[in-house]
């Protein structure tokens, strides 16, 4: 989960990283009141999770209130290359910039370990900076185990040729950035610029953090950071009932089990429309092993209230899942939505194979529903669904 | 022969005693896997009958291993728990621990791998969020269906557990030497190449098929690992072509950042060494089925 910027600059300050003040305001009013506690000047900053927002008239400096409230108004609901802007951060201005630097923390996938990233050239894409001048990244692995000591901290200064005169400082950061990674269970932290100021401190100016979604059985406070304001309304309604499932802009509904095998799926069915007017999967469903009833109809109720669902595919491979309670389940789920007088008219092509296939088929046989025809394989299955969506 | 377990493999299950983990060593023993203890601190000493099966329970797995020359642990352990229970099982250096648990935390994961490295790499991490290995007909390590097939000399590689049961099904008339899920989470113990290397040597297996996914660049790492080292025939699959940038798709190391991670980039890839990538999990098994038949 990536994270806004207030929300990076939060974390960062819990964690003993110097950052300026700062609070998030959602109207323009607001920003008023939020500029003069700062002194009656501020930093008017859009809040997106996209680069670029300076360019696009999303970063303004107010010199009053006023001023501020003028900024946020035009700030708030500006579209920055597609994402709208929500919230807007009231920031300190900063004291005179010196230097801009880069530091971060992130997962290292190839390595399987952790990595540090350093640079004295920040204030720009590291990426860029990377490509243009490599010999200015410096990149340093770090130990699961071990961590970011004030020894190592002072190695990625080294590596990283920081002015002698803020080495400490610049370590002390990265000691505390590394704090933040670990405390919060971070995939990646970010400080871009960290910037050194004309009274010799520096401080972290923006950031970036994406935590790991996977560690919030012991992060609680985690879910209070989501973004409902942005979220897919069908994603949303889809996370409140525990599915994993996300949006995609086709028209062939897909319901599977197993991550592999529902990314499989879509695949399949891009495929397979190609040579049905190109149409495409609709959204990812992954309902995981032992699908009951009663998550094939939570399944099936978020993908036929898509309205751009033209006609839905149900890719199951009983592994352990047997097929005949995957076929009990979705008659059982049209029951379901039946007697919620929901009315379904959309087309259900149904593959079932593996464990109690043949119980399964025959369950979906002899339920005969009008709108669920069996295909019995994966390719053939997905040109069907693909044909009917086409169709509609 | 086949690769990291075999009939000699005697399993411990850690975790054992709870739902999943009792499911699951029931469905390993009738599959014939050789299981030997559970692990539980808080019921060491007493046993488990499962279809007839004494199953004894043991308070670490240093003493099952003492008691039972057990070398292979299977791990049903919540995710909260599943640290700890990695690291004791590197601690009494058990020779390949299978991770089955989904959801485990990132930093969780890279600490007890570098935990192991640490350690001298005596303990063979397979997982976390994987299905486990299965080598037909003589053990199963996981929970991967024993029926869908029979031994056989095709060897599978994957990271995920439905794409194997389906590839599985798919040649279920050729069989398997072995198949190893190996998960889909960020950081997992044993790769693409790991089990590659495995197959490569091993006598048993005349041909790989390697099932990868979005995410990371560990496809492209094991196409560059087969064009220098793999002399066997290797037939590919990718999944995730539509999946959007951005997007965590079910694995939590399922996601395409930027331009990095694309199953395009992985099938390019792996057509540059040489494997033949199929565009559905049944073309794939025909490209395998052409290249068997000569």
């Amino acid at each position: 989960m990536d994270l806004f910027e207030y929300q990076a600059r939060d974390l960062f300050a819990k964690h003993d990283v110097p950052v300026l003040a700062g609070e998030v305001i959602d109207t323009p009013e607001a920003a008023r009141a939020a500029t003069e506690r700062l002194g009656g000047k501020s930093v008017v900053k859009a809040q997106v999770k996209v680069g670029g927002r300076g360019k696009a008239g999303g970063v303004k400096l107010a010199a009053t209130a006023d001023e501020a409230v003028e900024h946020a108004t035009n700030i708030l609901g500006m579209d920055i290359k597609g994402h709208t802007v929500h919230k807007v951060m009231i920031a300190e201005t900063a004291p005179e910039i010196v230097e801009e630097y880069y530091v971060s923390f992130l997962l290292d996938r190839a390595n399987r370990t952790f990595l540090s990233i350093a640079s004295v050239e920040g204030g720009m894409e590291i990426e860029e900076v990377a490509e243009t001048r490599p010999e200015a990244v410096a990149k340093t692995p770090i130990d699961a185990n071990e961590g970011v000591t004030p020894a190592k901290a002072r190695e990625i200064v080294e590596a990283a040729n920081f002015p002698a005169e803020v080495a400490d400082k610049v370590a002390d950061v990265l000691v505390t950035l590394w704090k933040t990674f670990v405390e919060e269970d971070a995939l990646l932290v970010e400080v871009n610029p960290l910037a050194k100021v004309a009274s010799g401190d520096v401080i972290a100016l923006d950031g970036k953090v994406s935590l790991d979604e996977n560690a919030e059985f012991r992060q609680p406070e985690h879910e209070a950071l989501q973004d409902k304001d942005s979220a897919n309304p069908l994603e949303a309604a889809a996370k409140a009932k525990n599915l994993n499932y996300v949006k995609l802009d086709g028209e062939v509904g897909i319901i599977g089990n197993g991550a592999g095998l529902v990314m499989s799926t879509l695949d399949v069915v891009a495929y397979a429309g190609e040579a049905h007017g190109g149409v495409k999967p609709a959204n990812f469903l992954d309902i995981g092993g032992g699908a009951s009833a009663a998550v094939m109809a939570n399944g099936l109720e978020i993908i036929l209230g898509d309205p751009d669902v033209k006609s839905v595919f149900v890719n199951v491979f009983g592994g352990i899942t047997a097929c005949d309670e995957v076929a009990n389940g979705i008659v059982q789920a049209l029951q379901l939505l039946a007697d919620k007088g929901e009315e379904v008219t959309k087309p259900l092509v149904v593959r079932l194979d593996g464990n109690n296939a043949e119980l399964g088929r025959k369950i979906l046989s002899d339920a005969n529903h009008p709108l669920v025809q069996r295909v019995d394989t994966m390719d053939g299955a997905a040109d069907k669904a693909a044909e009917l969506a086409a169709a509609k | 022969m086949a690769i990291f377990l075999d009939k000699d493999s005697k399993v411990i299950v850690q975790g054992m005693t709870g739902a999943t983990g009792m499911k699951h060593t029931k469905l390993m023993l009738a599959d014939g896997t050789n299981i030997v203890g559970g692990v539980n601190p808080r019921k060491a000493g007493t046993s488990v009958d499962i279809d007839g099966n004494e199953i004894p329970v043991f308070g670490t797995v240093a003493e099952a291993i003492e008691k039972t020359g057990a070398n292979v642990s299977v791990l049903f352990v919540p995710p909260a728990f599943a640290k700890a229970a990695v690291v004791e099982a590197i601690d009494a250096e058990i020779p390949l621990a299978v991770v089955i648990t989904e959801g485990i935390a990132v930093h969780d994961s890279a600490a007890f791998y570098a935990y192991a490295v640490s350690k001298g790499n005596k303990t063979r991490i397979i997982g976390p969020n994987c299905p486990g290995l299965i080598t037909p007909g003589q053990s199963n390590a996981g929970i991967i269906p024993g029926d869908i097939t029979k031994p056989g000399r095709i060897g599978l590689v994957s990271k995920s557990g439905t794409l194997t049961y389906q590839m599985m099904y798919e040649l279920r008339d050729i069989g398997f030497s072995s198949a190893v899920g190996i998960g889909g989470d960020p950081v997992i113990g044993t790769t693409h190449i790991d089990a590659l290397a495995a197959f490569e040597a091993d006598p048993d297996t005349d041909l790989i098929v390697m099932i990868g996914e979005i995410g990371g660049d560990a496809e492209e790492r094991a196409a560059a690992f087969i064009k220098e080292n793999v002399t066997k025939p290797v037939v590919g699959y990718v999944a995730g072509f539509t999946a959007p940038e951005g997007k965590t798709m079910g694995h939590a190391g399922a996601i395409v950042s930027g331009s990095s991670g694309t199953a395009a980039a992985k099938k390019e890839a792996l057509e540059a060494a040489g494997v033949k990538v199929g565009k559905t999990p049944t073309e794939t098994a025909k490209l395998a089925r052409e290249i068997l038949a000569g």
